[in-house]
């Protein structure tokens, strides 16, 4: 990390060789060893390590699966069974592949929960914040392309609604949907170039990762106080401290995935996509998958005309502008306390708009008539609400709680209500 | 800060709509709802965490398969190699795979021509191609079975589909095809209409009749093991045989799952006391 100086000293003569030319060694002793972490960070901050994690575990399973797998509308379909059937373990890779990519979205949305919580996007980490941002939108996008590789019906069906969102957009939509397409319908052209696209996508999140990972470490984590590190008891090395402790992390993540994987693998799926893709047969409900329910809810949310919006353009542009409106949270939350543990008002709300993104997901399961919609509509205000007039409001009248002056004093504190404190240094090691 | 608060309670009263709008849809009879009757949950020696197939009822249901099911429904993905998962010997199989006639070809002179089929072919389609298939069943082609108990789901509801999470409960396809089996001959209630050639079936999930005539009779295919030679039983063993049609490694999965969880149990444990050791030292 820049601003303190480096500790590492290399021990063999081959590593002061390769410390006079290439310092990678030092880099890595810098950033995952030394690298001070703060003290107090709960189980909430192990979710960028286990994210780290899923997307390897996504690329080292997703290379394979592509070495069996035929991007072609005649064999897609068949090509995924053979995997599951004849090729060794492959019933594994996929089910790993599959869920995997669910529990990726898992991890992404309670790490996105926790920034919003703890104010991780405040000043001086909003771009920390937007690079999150353009990692996430990039997930999307690989994931939704992902989903239609195995030709099932479900596979067909999203891909033709999703690609059809791109003609509400006014003179450039039916071009920018043929482009997707590669014709007028999703057909063998839509497959190759999803195909190719979906083995493309991860390895930019990879670099955006880097270029996150590069811009927290300049700035350093935040933690659950929201004060920034003052001195050096304030932090502990990431080596072993956070290492141990994402590592423990990691397993109970990995836990729950496996319980998926190996006894319910077919829960977060969708029974349809056992179905070859036909394009005469549409299935009776299109739902996407669980990770986009609660932007379906969004995009069908919007059935009126707003003056020459009409009411698909409208949809179209409330969806993208509940992801569009993340990259200026930075700017919207006009607290000077960052951590929402000292904001009593912000915590209601943010737990309100935590129920309110749940609710807005089985709002997107449920066929969008009756009473669902008029639901839909006010989850989709509150949605909007939260980022766009409480964000603002709050940080102006709330009164905020009394902060403590450094983390080693809360962390102080708390000991002392629950075990013995004992106040060493910390920075000995 | 008011105006917050009553947003708050709009969404509040949001909320406890969305309870009462989910039981209105069922009382009012605008749109029916298919199925008209939810599958019967039954119970599978292949269900939770240690579960596995019955080798005598895979190859009961496969003889229901091959005497009944086979003359309209394909099976395109299984082979006849793969039957010796339902405990056939190599030889059984060979003799399981002659019975069959295949296309084979070109021949030297360039003709197509038909063989005994081997191990390594795959179960002959009953038709030539879906168009036939649908002229010959009143305009309905059969579906292809290899996957049928993996390619159905009636949709659980909330809060069911949150505890089926705890009971592994994933045999929703395999329940469905066997109550879809054993529910003809219910007579249709009043104002259900049953189209011209088809039947009802309150199990069906997309509409309340289908074009598949009752496939099984009582005594209609003779069993060697005992087992009774009822619709309930041929259902029961057709159904478990789609079953492992649908996954064949459904075993070796949930066996190999055992071993990870205890990996992950102990590892986990062992990480957690090092870490527990590890920032005793900070506090």
């Amino acid at each position: 990390m820049s601003g303190g100086h480096s500790t590492y000293t290399p021990k063999s003569g081959l590593g002061r060789w390769m410390d006079a030319r290439l310092p990678l060694p030092r880099l890595l002793y810098d950033s995952f060893v030394a690298y001070p972490v703060p003290r107090n960070l709960n189980y909430a901050y192990t979710f960028g390590g286990i994210l780290t994690l899923m997307l390897a575990l996504q690329i080292v399973t997703g290379v394979v699966l592509a070495m069996h797998y035929a991007p072609n509308t005649e064999l897609a379909f068949v090509s995924v069974e053979k995997i599951m059937r004849d090729v060794n373990s492959g019933w594994l890779l996929r089910y790993l592949h599959a869920n995997g990519a669910s529990f990726f979205f898992v991890a992404v949305y309670v790490h996105i929960f926790r920034g919003l919580y703890y104010g991780s996007y405040k000043a001086p980490r909003e771009l920390l914040w937007i690079l999150g941002c353009i990692i996430y939108l990039l997930m999307m996008a690989t994931a939704f392309m992902g989903y239609v590789l195995p030709w099932g019906q479900m596979s067909f069906w999203g891909a033709t609604v999703i690609t059809g969102f791109f003609t509400a957009i006014p003179l450039v939509g039916d071009w920018i949907q043929q482009l997707l397409l590669g014709g007028f319908a999703v057909d063998n052209p839509t497959l190759n170039r999803f195909f190719s696209l979906h083995y493309l996508l991860p390895f930019m999140i990879a670099g955006v990762v880097v270029l996150h990972i590069w811009a927290l470490h300049v700035t350093g984590q935040t933690n659950p106080t929201g004060i920034e590190v003052k001195q050096k008891t304030d932090t502990v090395a990431f080596t072993p401290y956070a290492t141990i402790k994402d590592g423990f992390a990691m397993i109970l993540f990995l836990l729950v995935f496996a319980y998926f994987v190996f006894y319910i693998p077919g829960f977060l799926g969708h029974a349809d996509n056992s179905i070859e893709a036909n394009p005469l047969k549409t299935p009776a409900h299109i739902v996407p998958e669980w990770y986009f329910l609660p932007f379906y809810a969004i995009l069908r949310a919007i059935t009126f005309n707003i003056g020459p919006i009409d009411s698909k353009l409208g949809g179209v542009l409330a969806m993208f502008g509940s992801i569009a409106v993340l990259f200026v949270v930075p700017w919207l939350d006009t607290s000077k306390v960052r951590s929402a543990a000292y904001r009593p008002w912000y915590k209601l709300f943010f737990w309100l708009f935590v129920a309110n993104a749940i609710f807005l997901g089985w709002l997107g399961s449920r066929p969008a008539e009756g009473v669902y919609v008029a639901l839909a509509q006010a989850s989709t205000f509150y949605y909007f609400a939260f980022f766009l007039i409480l964000m603002p409001l709050l940080g102006l009248i709330e009164t905020p709680r009394r902060l403590p002056n450094s983390i080693t004093e809360a962390v102080l504190e708390k000991n002392k209500a629950g075990a013995p404190a004992l106040a060493q240094p910390a920075g000995e090691r | 800060m008011k105006m917050v608060l009553r947003a708050l309670t709009a969404f509040g009263l949001g909320l406890s709509l969305a309870g009462s709008a989910a039981a209105q849809e069922h009382e009012e009879g605008g749109t029916p709802h298919y199925p008209l009757k939810k599958p019967v949950e039954q119970n599978w020696t292949f269900d939770g965490p240690l579960g596995t197939f019955d080798r005598g009822q895979l190859q009961r249901g496969f003889k229901v398969y091959r005497e009944v099911c086979s003359s309209c429904h394909s099976l395109d993905l299984i082979a006849f190699r793969n039957l010796q998962d339902l405990g056939y010997s190599e030889e059984q199989v060979r003799a399981i795979a002659a019975e069959y006639e295949v296309q084979d070809g070109p021949n030297e002179a360039g003709d197509m021509f038909t063989r005994p089929a081997t191990p390594s072919d795959y179960f002959p389609a009953p038709f030539a191609n879906p168009e036939q298939a649908a002229a010959s069943n009143n305009g309905a082609a059969p579906p292809d079975l290899s996957l049928m108990a993996k390619a159905r789901a009636v949709e659980r509801g909330f809060p069911t589909f949150v505890f089926d999470v705890f009971t592994q409960y994933a045999e929703g396809g395999v329940d469905y095809v066997y109550s879809l089996l054993t529910g003809y001959g219910e007579e249709p209630p009043h104002g259900v209409e049953i189209p011209e050639g088809t039947y009802y079936n309150p199990y069906f999930i997309s509409g309340p009749a289908l074009a598949m005539a009752p496939p099984l009779s009582d005594g209609q295919v003779t069993y060697d093991d005992g087992a009774p030679q009822t619709v309930d039983q041929y259902a029961r063993d057709v159904s478990a045989f789609l079953a492992w049609a649908a996954e064949p490694h459904m075993e070796a999965r949930k066996q190999t799952g055992f071993t990870v969880m205890i990996f992950l149990v102990l590892f986990g444990g062992l990480v957690y006391l090092t870490k527990r050791k590890i920032w005793a030292e900070l506090h």
